[in-house]
């Protein structure tokens, strides 16, 4: 039973990277074209409260297009998830409004701007990262990294007494590791903390410099349940509180499912966005996939998505770092 | 060698002001002095950021690579100085290009690190062959030898230790964060790869640096002991960088000073002193964090 709620990414089964189903190409492949932000959204809201526009947006891995025409518009203050079966791509949509990697398709823009490295209005989570135990670094001076790690120079010992910008530093960093009730650990080694503890600091060094948006790559993979909880119920509160716009990667919607505002759902070659209760539903996602689908509601409220079952073998199982 | 008409044979006394006069004495003291002091700064801090990125290894082969370099450079008759930075520069480009190295920790790097230290030995020892009849100094260059060190040299290894030194405060905080955290540093505009090859190059400069007072071998007691003894007592980067320089300067000036009285290798004192340190700091800190489980455990 336990099995089976672990919903979308052990029941659908499906040929997850087979090229045949790609869907029509975009309008514009291969496209570069300038960016006009100021257009038409069909998204409530309106174009001029998002953060993150993507239209029609593919990426190419090889010869081969991972994913493809996906439209997703994120608005300030939006929890946003990015859903799909393992290997699908999620963690490269995320690179992609990170601009780490370049769209064969379409256009992706944060804030207006197309996307580039270095942009401190994003803050940054990648997935699955344990520090080695043996780092002897305090989980204070891994999140102080977060806000001014990418500046020339050392810090000099002492300062603080001296410059208003160090003290003001200082004062952030305590302020968020205080938001994501992490100070009772933070001055102990980071490579000594559990994963839910590391994991929270972690979310305070992406959230230090006081980005309008987080992007978080399966932040609660390898946490135990009550973490998973706890981290997602975090996620949320921050969402609202400081009015940051999360778009986290998730491969199991039910920890979030109650604090979502909108998800797209990636299959191979397509997406479908929307509200949570929209998209997971079972003639969605069929017609997403092309395969009959169905979405189960449980009594306590998770979803459990089943697919047919598929003659085995075909499994990609590729992770993306 | 021994070029001052003082006592050759040193005694130790009991007044330890005079003795360290007695050791000043000596214009072949002083200059081993000021070379241990350069050299273990450097070390230091150069050996906190390898430890702290788990490159020890590579620090190691560097300094292997120096032995190669120096009985290269006696060999066509120029200062062994410059075959220690020439051999140890080049071998840090060489590992710095591997595919997928550069960064750390990847079995790739370790494989081709370890091919070069191991030629590099190989081709230490045909040099010292080809030199053909005498080159007494091999024992020193593997070993350490603080009796020889000119006035010259001690200029060389301070010039290039303080531009060493002012290039890794420059882009010391970068890449404390490429170490501690590449992904994130990359996202946030940091260069990881480029300071990553960057760094490679400074460890190959106080590899040379360390490896010209301690000889090839025992680079790692003033290259790796300090900072991982620092490291073991606190997890404040600052003081813990403090920390590395306070060990390294004192290890390499007692090793120097016991090495003055006795007829050993300063070598063996200063990996001594340093593998005592780190023995102790080791065990203190194992002392410290057993007390909190103790309420746990009694009723």
């Amino acid at each position: 039973m336990s099995a089976v709620l672990r919903g979308p990414r052990d029941g659908i089964k499906v040929s997850l990277m087979n090229p045949a189903i790609t869907p029509p190409a975009p309008a514009t492949p291969g496209d570069q074209a300038p960016v006009d932000q100021v257009g038409e959204s069909a998204v409530p809201g309106g174009p001029a409260r998002a953060l993150v526009q993507l239209r029609g947006a593919g990426v190419r891995v090889g010869d081969r297009m991972l994913w493809s025409g996906v439209d997703v518009v994120v608005g300030a203050g939006e929890f946003f998830a990015v859903l799909g079966p393992n290997g699908v791509g999620k963690s490269t949509l995320v690179k992609a409004v990170l601009g780490l990697i370049p769209l064969a398709a379409g256009t992706v823009t944060v804030a207006g701007h197309r996307p580039g490295a270095g942009n401190d209005a994003i803050g940054y989570l990648p997935q699955r990262r344990s520090f080695d135990p043996g780092l002897r670094l305090r989980g204070v001076d891994v999140v102080r990294l977060g806000l001014d790690g990418n500046r020339w120079g050392v810090p000099l010992p002492g300062v603080r007494r001296f410059s208003a910008r160090a003290r003001a530093a200082h004062a952030r960093v305590h302020e968020v590791i205080a938001l994501v009730d992490a100070t009772g650990y933070a001055h102990r080694p980071i490579g000594q903390l559990s994963g839910g503890e590391q994991q929270r600091l972690l979310i305070a060094q992406a959230l230090v410099s006081q980005p309008r948006l987080l992007l978080l790559d399966e932040p609660l993979d390898s946490l135990d349940l009550p973490n998973q909880a706890a981290v997602a119920a975090l996620v949320s509160r921050i969402c609202r509180q400081e009015g940051v716009a999360v778009m986290m990667v998730a491969h199991d919607v039910n920890p979030i499912l109650t604090y979502l505002d909108q998800v797209v759902y990636i299959a191979s070659g397509g997406a479908t966005a929307g509200p949570p209760r929209d998209v997971i539903t079972g003639p969605s996602l069929t017609r997403l996939y092309g395969t009959p689908i169905e979405v189960l509601s449980t009594s306590d409220g998770r979803l459990v998505v089943v697919g047919q079952p598929e003659v085995p073998a075909h499994h990609h199982d590729r992770h993306q770092p | 060698m021994i070029t001052s008409g003082g006592e050759l044979n040193p005694t130790l006394s009991w007044n330890l002001v005079q003795d360290v006069r007695q050791v000043f004495e000596f214009p072949f003291m002083l200059n081993a002095v000021r070379a241990g002091t350069i050299v273990a700064v450097l070390a230091g801090l150069i050996g906190w950021f390898m430890v702290a990125r788990r490159q020890s290894f590579t620090g190691h082969t560097l300094a292997v690579v120096a032995f190669p370099g120096a009985t290269g450079a006696i060999l066509i008759g120029v200062p062994a100085s410059y075959g220690y930075f020439a051999f140890a520069i080049t071998a840090a480009v060489l590992i710095a290009l591997v595919p997928g190295g550069g960064g750390r920790g990847h079995s790739e790097e370790s494989a081709v690190t370890g091919t070069i230290q191991a030629t590099a030995l190989a081709t230490g020892f045909l040099f010292v062959n080809l030199y053909g009849g005498f080159l007494s100094g091999t024992n020193a260059l593997l070993f350490g030898s603080f009796l020889a060190v000119t006035t010259g040299q001690v200029h060389v290894l301070l010039a290039v230790a303080v531009a060493a030194v002012l290039a890794l405060a420059l882009i010391g905080r970068r890449l404390l964060f490429a170490s501690v955290d590449p992904v994130v540093a990359a996202a946030r505009g940091v260069p990881v790869r480029a300071l990553s090859v960057a760094f490679l190059i400074l460890l190959a400069i106080a590899a040379a640096e360390v490896a010209q007072i301690t000889g090839s071998l025992l680079v790692f007691a003033l290259l790796v002991v300090p900072a991982a003894t620092a490291q073991t007592l606190t997890a404040r980067p600052a003081l813990s960088l403090a920390v590395t320089v306070l060990i390294g300067l004192a290890i390499t000036w007692v090793g120097l000073f016991v090495a003055y009285y006795q007829p050993y290798p300063i070598g063996f004192f200063v990996t001594t002193f340093a593998f005592a340190t780190y023995l102790s700091a080791t065990g203190w800190a194992h002392r410290r964090a057993r007390p909190r489980l103790r309420p746990a455990l009694t009723p």
